[in-house]
């Protein structure tokens, strides 16, 4: 169930310019986006989007691309649908009973809700990082090897894990104590090594849920710096509260809010998407001016 | 536990200068609670004294070597019916164990709770705990004693009718141990594209087994002092000889506990006490293990 | 920091790198499943055969025996005389009612006593006095019944023979009574579950008007927990109707209708038990009649169990 008919890049190389991106990822909006080169296509987009929870439409008509190699924030006050947007793009919805998904979610052209395609094979190819970290109650090592493991990729097991510990920056501070339980980590440490544990499956894509809310400001730093750095490698789709951090991070940002419905009930909506500079600078829409100038949310 | 008493009296007394003016009716109130537990408490005891003044004469050799004999009481045993409960319980546990945890997987993990089915299989379970006991010994000697399978009354037939009797404790103690496991260790084992049964497998049964194994126990402790449905499915036989096999006629402890109470003969009563203590101490030790095992390894998430 | 050596995923994988078909058909995972699937199916086949088992007899027995005889007489015959003859009185009523005698003993040592707890446990007890105090409590409920009925047999009957008055060393009284200790735990740990869930919020209100530990106890959180309460109640029935061995041992096997608890009568379960002990012919009246009974007995309890699910559900709900 290849679709190569869509997908016109089809080029593993890095695209340029990646690495000035990654230099750039403290200065303030504007300094890095407007410079950036045309990214090389989408990794993965959504047309059409609508995702229901049994008769209640929790997120309408979301178009979104998300390009590759390149951070895509989702933004928007709590219960705008941008949590149900991103757990559609690896199918972590199918756990919810009664969650249902209509139009289409294509990861390099191919319906990931499509015919044939195994919602599995999807989730190791589209990784998650979760709002809270949550190692398994495991050993350091065991917890990164355990994507590996249960993909069947067992060979070379140590090289892979080391790779991914450096991948997430955290190598250096656990090297020693790859036998020791996860749970003796510090909360942004074990929110790295949540990130290890993602990209040692080698996905392309990497979700992230709030992945700073519940750490500190300097271990929110350093999984920032940690993004720029994964951006080289990984298509990034990150859902944030935070709105400074969107900005900081971000290429592409879209601004979700909760719309009444004729019946009144609140549903998710895409507001506006564009480049990260335009939308901080020169909101297309008044709802997302007043939402990041403070007005509302 | 006046701790509790000063606990409530508190907030008064920063304010009251008088400390004795007491509030009588919550003396009162207090003083009944003391004494359902007083009330509940003694009578364990006194149950617990009992058997064990009326049943230590007989604890000897005589009890775990003899077969029980209607000629001379003072020196026979229940020898058959320790085997007859240790092979019984053994295959009850067989039996129950992986029926009941692999039905509690399906129930938490796999099953949609909208689909009607599996609704029904959920009210069923819960129903099937409140069956009198007697009734799963009318349902196998109907099935298993006769025709079809014309077990006849072998230990096999007793294992069960044990062994459905417990399968939904032992289902319902599952799911809660599963239950227990936090939503975020699914996720994050589904996040890196593990399939349900190796998240199963290697994330939450592991996470589960102390409480898997508390809840087992206390199945399995239920089985070891249930006489009824045994009753029904043939260990009434005053069995002489120890059971060698599961297709072995047999008797277990309560069972046999329950004939020499029906023999309502003076020198029964010490050998009959002398069998509860062994069957309430192996029951102890169970139930003890059990909650060792719930204190020691009841993980904090 | 160091430059990320993670990456260059997808050359690794190769032409196969975006295929989202499975890479295998995982029929492991299907055929698990299934078993899974069966394992819990096997749950309502064992309803299903109970069911089956105690019907099928029936229409042997009902048709020597009319329904209206055997729900409304008065008379229970059934163990005695030629063991092959129809020609007796089929009457349930007497176990019935003898059933329900011991019932209502049991619960009315085990209400009082177990809610008692319950209050004690959920608003007096501290978080070490409750942890001790629980499995001492569930030992209660670890005794084997038939120790129970031997203990009120040989033990207890004895003791209060002469100061209640009782004829025989067989009654339902002595029986009911032990039974009420047996469902103590469970109406206690039930209760207290229920009144445990009475949300904080509600006695700090209460505390806030100046009510003390008692009026907030009897007044705010038992009518709170009333639903729960009552469910803990039903369930106990249950146990107490379907309890055979310590009625088996201490309750008598005399089938008849008495007022007087302190009484020889024999319950349902009771008369199970002493049939299928004794030797009843397959095939014999008295044979069929253990089924008839079964099936008021199963149909008792599963109406009384369905109410009790119904009603923990409902306080379930409620926070």
């Amino acid at each position: 169930m290849v679709n190569p008919g869509k997908d016109q890049h089809m080029s593993p190389t890095s695209p340029p310019g990646t690495a000035q991106d990654t230099a750039g990822i403290h200065l303030a909006v504007g300094d890095r986006a407007p410079e950036q080169p045309r990214s090389a296509g989408a990794a993965m987009a959504t047309e059409n989007l609508h995702v229901y929870y049994g008769d209640f439409l929790a997120v309408r008509d979301v178009d979104l691309q998300f390009d590759d190699r390149r951070i895509t924030a989702l933004i928007g006050p709590s219960g705008c649908g941008k949590s149900t947007v991103l757990r559609c793009l690896n199918r972590m919805n199918d756990l919810v009973p009664g969650a249902r998904v209509e139009g289409r979610v294509t990861y390099h052209g191919t319906d990931i809700y499509g015919p044939g395609v195994d919602e599995i094979e999807v989730r190791r190819r589209i990784g998650m990082v979760f709002q809270k970290p949550n190692p398994f109650p495991k050993s350091i090592y065991d917890n990164v090897a355990y994507g590996p493991r249960v993909t069947g990729a067992k060979d070379h097991l140590d090289d892979t894990v080391e790779q991914a510990l450096r991948g997430a920056a955290l190598w250096d501070e656990v090297k020693d104590k790859l036998k020791q339980n996860a749970y003796g980590l510090s909360g942004g440490q074990q929110q790295r090594l949540c990130i290890a544990r993602a990209i040692a499956t080698r996905p392309d894509v990497l979700l992230m849920d709030e992945p700073c809310s519940a750490l500190d400001p300097i271990a929110t730093s350093k999984i920032e710096d940690l993004m720029g750095e994964l951006v080289q490698d990984f298509t990034i789709v990150i859902v944030t509260h935070n709105m400074q951090q969107a900005a900081r991070v971000s290429h592409s940002t879209a601004f979700f809010t909760a719309q009444p419905d004729e019946h009144g009930d609140r549903v998710g909506t895409l507001v506006e998407f564009d480049r990260t500079l335009k939308i901080f600078e020169d909101p297309a829409d008044k709802r997302t001016e007043d939402y990041i100038s403070g007005k509302f949310g | 536990m006046t701790a509790t008493d000063t606990a409530r009296t508190t907030p008064a007394r920063a304010l009251t200068p008088d400390r004795r003016r007491r509030d009588v009716a919550s003396t009162v109130f207090v003083s009944v609670l003391w004494a359902c537990l007083l009330v509940a408490a003694l009578f364990l005891f006194y149950v617990l004294i009992t058997i064990v003044v009326s049943g230590v004469s007989r604890l000897d050799a005589n009890l775990i070597t003899q077969a029980p004999s209607t000629i001379r009481p003072a020196t026979a045993g229940v020898q058959p019916a320790i085997v007859g409960t240790l092979l019984v319980v053994g295959v009850t546990a067989l039996i129950a164990l992986p029926l009941g945890i692999a039905a509690a997987i399906y129930l938490e993990e796999y099953a949609d709770p909208r689909r009607w089915f599996n609704r029904a299989i959920e009210l069923n379970v819960q129903n099937l705990a409140a069956v009198p006991s007697i009734i799963f010994g009318i349902l196998v000697l109907a099935f298993v004693v006769r025709a079809p399978l014309n077990f006849g009354a072998v230990a096999l037939s007793g294992s069960i009718a044990l062994a459905l009797l417990i399968l939904p404790v032992v289902i319902i103690a599952t799911r809660e141990s599963l239950r227990a496991v936090p939503r975020e260790i699914r996720d994050g084992s589904l996040a890196v594209g593990a399939t349900r049964w190796q998240t199963v497998w290697r994330q939450l049964l592991p996470a589960a087994v102390p409480g898997i194994a508390t809840g087992s126990i206390l199945a399995l402790s239920r089985a070891v002092g249930e006489a009824a449905p045994l009753i029904l499915v043939g260990a009434t036989t005053f069995i002489t000889f120890t059971p060698d096999g599961l297709f072995s006629r047999y008797t277990v402890m309560p069972v046999q506990i329950f004939n020499f109470a029906l023999q309502s003969r003076e020198a029964f009563i010490p050998l009959t006490y002398a069998a509860i203590l062994l069957l309430i101490v192996i029951l102890l030790a169970l139930n003890g293990t059990a909650i060792v095992l719930r204190n020691r390894f009841a993980r904090r998430w | 920091m160091a430059v990320t050596t993670a990456g260059r995923p997808r050359s690794s994988a190769g032409g196969s790198g975006r295929d989202l078909t499975p890479r295998s058909p995982r029929v492991g995972e299907k055929i698990i499943e299934s078993l899974l699937a069966a394992a819990a199916g096997l749950s309502v086949l064992v309803t299903v055969g109970i069911i089956v088992a105690l019907v099928v007899p029936l229409f042997t027995f009902f048709a020597h025996v009319s329904p209206i005889e055997f729900l409304t007489g008065t008379t229970w015959t059934a163990s005695f005389g030629d063991k092959y003859s129809w020609d007796k009185d089929w009457g349930v009523l007497p176990l019935v009612s003898a059933t329900f005698m011991a019932t209502g003993i049991a619960l009315a040592v085990a209400i009082p006593v177990g809610l008692g707890i319950a209050m004690f446990l959920s608003e007096y007890a501290t978080t070490r006095a409750r942890k001790v105090i629980k499995p001492v409590l569930e030992l209660l409920a670890g005794i084997p019944t038939v120790v129970y009925g031997f203990l009120a047999l040989t033990a207890l009957t004895p003791i209060l023979q002469p100061l209640l008055g009782i004829p025989n060393i067989y009654n339902l009284l002595v029986a009911g009574i032990v039974m009420g200790f047996m469902i103590v735990p469970t109406v206690a740990s039930l209760s207290e579950d229920a009144m445990s869930a009475v949300p904080q919020a509600l006695r700090s209100g209460s505390y806030a008007l100046g009510a003390n530990r008692r009026m907030t106890t009897l007044q705010v959180v038992f009518p709170a927990a009333l639903s729960g309460i009552i469910a803990a109640i039903v369930l106990g029935l249950s146990r107490a109707v379907g309890e055979t061995m310590i009625l088996a041992v201490a309750g008598g096997n005399l089938a008849r209708l008495t007022a007087d608890p302190r009484d020889e009568a024999q319950t349902m379960t009771a008369f199970i038990a002493q049939i299928a002990s004794g030797d009843a012919p397959q095939g014999s009246p008295v044979y069929y009649s253990l089924f008839a009974v079964g099936a008021l007995l199963f149909v008792i309890t599963l109406t009384i169990n369905l109410i009790s699910i119904r009603l923990v559900r409902r306080f379930r709900q409620v926070y």
